[in-house]
């Protein structure tokens, strides 16, 4: 609760503080600040001491999964800030407003992951896309971004249509928009309204994740966007709009799994098959990396089709060990010239640290056990394996991460194979150290996940 | 403790191998812990009553049933041992070769080693995974960087081939641990596990395919000569010699007790696929002209003989089979160790642009006719124990599969003695014209393995003696 609160009021504060300070760069600073007070309520709010405790006659509700997976997630923004603040305040004449556009983001993510309502979530899902959809076209002189942005809002006003009109039929059929409410009148006569609205609503939360056949903006908005809000957008709100996928259909269609499951499973396969098979063939690292995060959606719908246990974990470790890779390569990806991948020859000889921070970003993204990604898929794909069902899907998702080796091992093949003369990219001593930091987080969450997991029953 | 020490002293010795930048230095830094490492496990096996030394447990992962569990039986400790004993030899026979950053090269080295180790030592499911992909990666950067002209391309094909196995041996590890009786993925409890003959019929595929394609078994082959091909001569001896055993152990280890009734159901099938790879695999090696392939294609053939001895469900395969997991190492790093000496000498591997080293190297000539010869089996030599098990149990399994497979021996005799006439007999040539006759810690390693060959041969009872345990417990499941 304090993150949705503090984040729109930081937002605000943002805003104005563009027009009284002057000074630009102190627009990363009071960010970041805001980031760190963002983390430390929630921190509050983990160890239940709540400083508006309400959920507003049960629209939201407080569960330990939610608040540590948002824990997660304003972790990751932190990097972010950390990493790519700089990046940020160069994309245009309007530093604060960008980060305020974030910080509003952040409140419709604290919605989302918290939602025990269908209003409630419809509202933190709008309140996500508004912002992002400046946020693309926030280079205004970029023809390429005010095309993705554009494209991004029409794509999105539809989707959410969809979503409002799924909500509209889930209320018809359970009478009610309270997402517990929804499990109870199965089997009713009402229950084709409900199957009805669960579709829609499937449909456009599969929009909003980018999976296929719902992902067709994807690359163009990914790669028309400003790198620094790609970045964002393929990280954070992803993995986001992901928590609230899963709630929904673990809290209210989880005793209806045969009426989703087939379709879910099909999503899935497809999102795979699309966003490896693709990725192979990018020759720009940017693009390769929008399609990357369809494949890794992918993985993520592993949670949602299983929901259970294991998948809330998974899920937990999958936004965290994808966040962490994904906001590492791009950081370093601002801030070259050149994103095919011939950019990348010979990196390794010139800044051999970067190069091996890259390569374990890269290797987790793959799924190669010591780093953290390895978990991740690990437990999204033991928890598909627990429902017993479905195990050719399993099969399938692991040639698919093959795959993904190929694309991944591009990267790394150009950095320490070939030779090259590598591009100049200009790094301060801060921001290599947080990229070891960067590395030590991946690997220790590789060897030890439970350092994040038991947080989950902590006190 | 001594499991976990021959873990421990490549993987904290391979990183430190990483800051050591002078090249004498890490040679010599990576040699002597290679020699430290045959010391412990040399004291391992001088103390065999001390069961506690041979066992490591610590916790791990609690929540997901898995711990770091070691165990080292009998058959551990004969890989084990191989690993140990081959890692000095690579290293004193590869002394005078070149490496762009030799800290890192030899820093891989090692980390290669403790995966290897971990393979053959872990008890429990999930850390088995770990040490197998972790055998991998380095090898992935060794071969990639310090590789030949097709390096890139044959080494992404090499490590994706290998990771689709491993991926579907750990689906196959997932959904066996969730039919343990206490979640776990200790070695018994996955042991224990009951299983329907449906279940282990698709479950035996799950793990086959990642153990053949290690091995590799025809028809998962097709990486491996262009791997060996391209690699550096040192990593390639680490990759025939240990890493392909690692396919042959982890039959012996996981899918034979784990699924016992999907073995049966598929013996033939496996042990048609290895013969034929045996006879395909003979040919093709005939036919090879670069020193490289021709030993790629024949170890093929070799490992093909073990794989169908592992399923032959008798004592004398299964004896066979364990005995020359041991006796193959060493016979292709002693081939390998020949091939490395004639490559660096002359620049060519070219068995057409060689011939007539032997006049003006006869002992190089001397060791490669013994190392070429314990290579077709010889009476005497370490091979020729294994071998003539292997056809034993092949032969009482279904005779026509010896006899076909049989036809491999013959045709090994063809191109290695074809080998050695075209490279050290014959006239000279302008290549050849300058040769030097090799040094001597070139020659204490090839005397190091004509001796292992000729002891083996004579007096293989320890070895039997150490893998007896496991060949009992395999025939136990079967009854």
């Amino acid at each position: 609760m304090n993150l949705i609160l503090i984040s729109a009021l930081w937002g605000v504060v943002m805003m104005f503080s563009g027009l009284f300070i002057k000074n630009k760069s102190a627009a990363k600073t009071i960010a970041l600040v805001g980031a760190v007070v963002l983390l430390i309520v929630n921190l509050f709010d983990l160890a239940g001491k709540m400083i508006i405790d309400s959920n507003f006659n049960g629209m939201l509700q407080y569960d330990r999964f939610g608040l540590l997976f948002l824990t997660v997630i304003v972790f990751a923004l932190i990097i972010y800030f950390l990493l790519s603040g700089k990046d940020i305040e160069a994309v245009g004449n309007h530093p604060y407003e960008y980060f305020a556009l974030i910080f509003f983001v952040m409140c419709g993510v604290g919605l989302v992951a918290l939602f025990n309502n269908l209003l409630i979530l419809f509202l933190g899902i709008e309140i996500i896309s508004i912002p992002l959809y400046i946020l693309t076209g926030a280079d205004k002189k970029n023809l390429k971004g005010n095309e993705a942005a554009l494209k991004y809002f029409l794509m999105g006003a539809f989707s959410t249509g969809i979503m409002l009109m799924g909500i509209a039929f889930l209320y018809g059929g359970a009478a009610s928009f309270q997402v517990e409410k929804l499990n109870l009148t199965a089997g009713d006569n009402f229950m084709i309204f409900l199957v009805i609205g669960i579709v829609l609503i499937m449909i456009s939360m599969a929009f909003k994740v980018s999976a296929a056949p719902f992902h067709f903006w994807t690359p163009d908005v990914y790669d028309g966007a400003p790198t620094v809000f790609t970045s964002f957008m393929a990280t954070i709100v992803k993995a986001s709009v992901f928590i609230g996928f899963l709630n929904l259909f673990a809290n209210g269609f989880g005793t209806m799994t045969d009426k989703w499951q087939l379709t879910i499973a099909i999503i899935t396969a497809l999102t795979l098959f699309i966003g490896n098979i693709t990725a192979v063939y990018q020759q720009s690292v940017k693009r390769m990396l929008a399609y990357s995060s369809i494949a890794q959606a992918g993985f993520m719908l592993f949670a949602v089709f299983a929901i259970n246990d294991m998948a809330k974990q998974g899920l937990l470790l999958y936004a965290a060990a994808y966040c962490f890779a994904t906001i590492g390569i791009f950081a370093v990806l601002v801030k070259m010239k050149d994103y095919t991948i011939e950019g990348f020859n010979g990196l390794a000889k010139k800044e051999p640290l970067v190069a091996a921070v890259l390569t374990l970003c890269l290797l987790s993204l793959a799924g190669i056990p010591l780093t953290a990604g390895f978990f991740a898929k690990y437990f999204v794909l033991a928890a598909a394996i627990k429902t017993g069902t479905y195990l050719w899907l399993v099969i399938f998702a692991v040639l698919m991460a093959a795959v993904s080796v190929y694309y991944y091992f591009r990267v790394i093949q150009a950095m320490y194979f070939k030779e090259g003369e590598s591009q100049h990219i200009e790094m301060t001593t801060s921001f290599k150290a947080l990229l070891i930091l960067l590395a030590v987080l991946i690997i220790t969450l590789g060897v030890f996940p439970s350092l994040l997991l038991n947080w989950l029953t902590l006190y | 403790m001594i499991a976990l020490l021959l873990i421990l002293i490549p993987l904290i010795t391979g990183v430190i191998a990483f800051f050591i930048k002078d090249e004498k230095q890490v040679k010599t830094w990576s040699f002597v812990v290679a020699l430290a490492s045959l010391t412990v496990m040399t004291f391992g096996l001088l103390t065999p009553d001390n069961p506690d030394q041979k066992i490591f447990l610590a916790e791990w992962l609690p929540q997901l049933g898995s711990s770091f569990a070691l165990q080292m039986d009998g058959l551990s400790s004969v890989l084990c041992l191989l690993t140990v004993f081959s890692y000095p030899l690579i290293f004193a026979s590869t002394w005078k070769s070149k490496y762009a950053s030799p800290n890192i090269f030899y820093g891989l080295m090692l980390l290669t080693q403790a995966g290897l180790l971990g393979v053959f030592l872990a008890a429990d499911g999930l850390l088995f995974y770990f040490f197998w992909e972790l055998a991998l990666i380095p090898v992935y950067f060794l071969c990639s960087k310090w590789g030949g002209e097709k390096r890139i391309a044959v080494t992404i094909k090499f490590f994706i081939y290998t990771f689709v196995g491993s991926l579907l041996m750990l689906v196959g590890l997932i959904y066996l641990y969730y039919q343990t009786t206490d979640a776990s993925f200790s070695m018994q409890s996955l042991y224990e596990v009951k299983l329907t003959v449906n279940q282990q019929a698709w479950l035996f595929w799950l793990f086959f395919i990642a153990f053949a394609i290690k091995m590799p078994v025809f028809p998962f082959h097709t990486w491996q000569p262009d791997t060996y091909e391209q690699s550096p001569t040192a990593v390639t001896m680490v990759l025939s010699a240990l890493m392909v055993k690692m396919g042959l152990f982890a039959v012996v280890r996981w899918l034979i007790p784990l699924v016992p009734a999907g073995v049966i159901m598929f013996d033939h099938v496996v042990i048609s696929l290895s013969v034929i790879g045996m006879i395909y695999a003979s040919i093709l090696a005939m036919q090879q002209d670069d020193l490289k392939r021709l030993v790629a294609y024949s170890s093929i053939a070799h490992i093909g003989l073990m794989s169908a001895a592992l399923f032959v469900n008798n004592e004398s395969g299964l004896q066979g089979a364990m005995i020359q997991f041991f006796s193959h190492g060493v016979n292709v790093l002693g081939m390998w160790i020949v091939v490395e000496l004639i490559e660096r000498q002359f620049g060519t591997r070219k068995m057409s642009e060689l011939g007539g080293i032997a006049q003006k190297a006869p002992a190089l000539a001397i060791l490669l006719v013994i190392v070429a010869l314990a290579n077709v089996a010889l009476p005497l030599t370490n091979a020729f124990v294994g071998e003539f098990l292997m056809f034993n149990g092949l032969f009482k399994f279904n005779v026509w599969y010896a006899a076909i497979g049989g036809l491999s021996i013959i045709l090994s005799a063809v191109y290695t003695l074809r080998m050695i006439q075209k490279v050290f007999y014959g006239n000279e040539n302008e290549v050849t014209a300058k040769t030097v006759d090799i040094n001597w810690y070139e020659k204490a390693s090839l005397a190091v393995i004509v001796v292992a060959i000729f002891v083996m041969g004579v007096y293989p009872k320890p070895v039997f003696a150490l893998v007896q345990e496991t060949v009992t417990m395999i025939l136990g499941i079967f009854k």
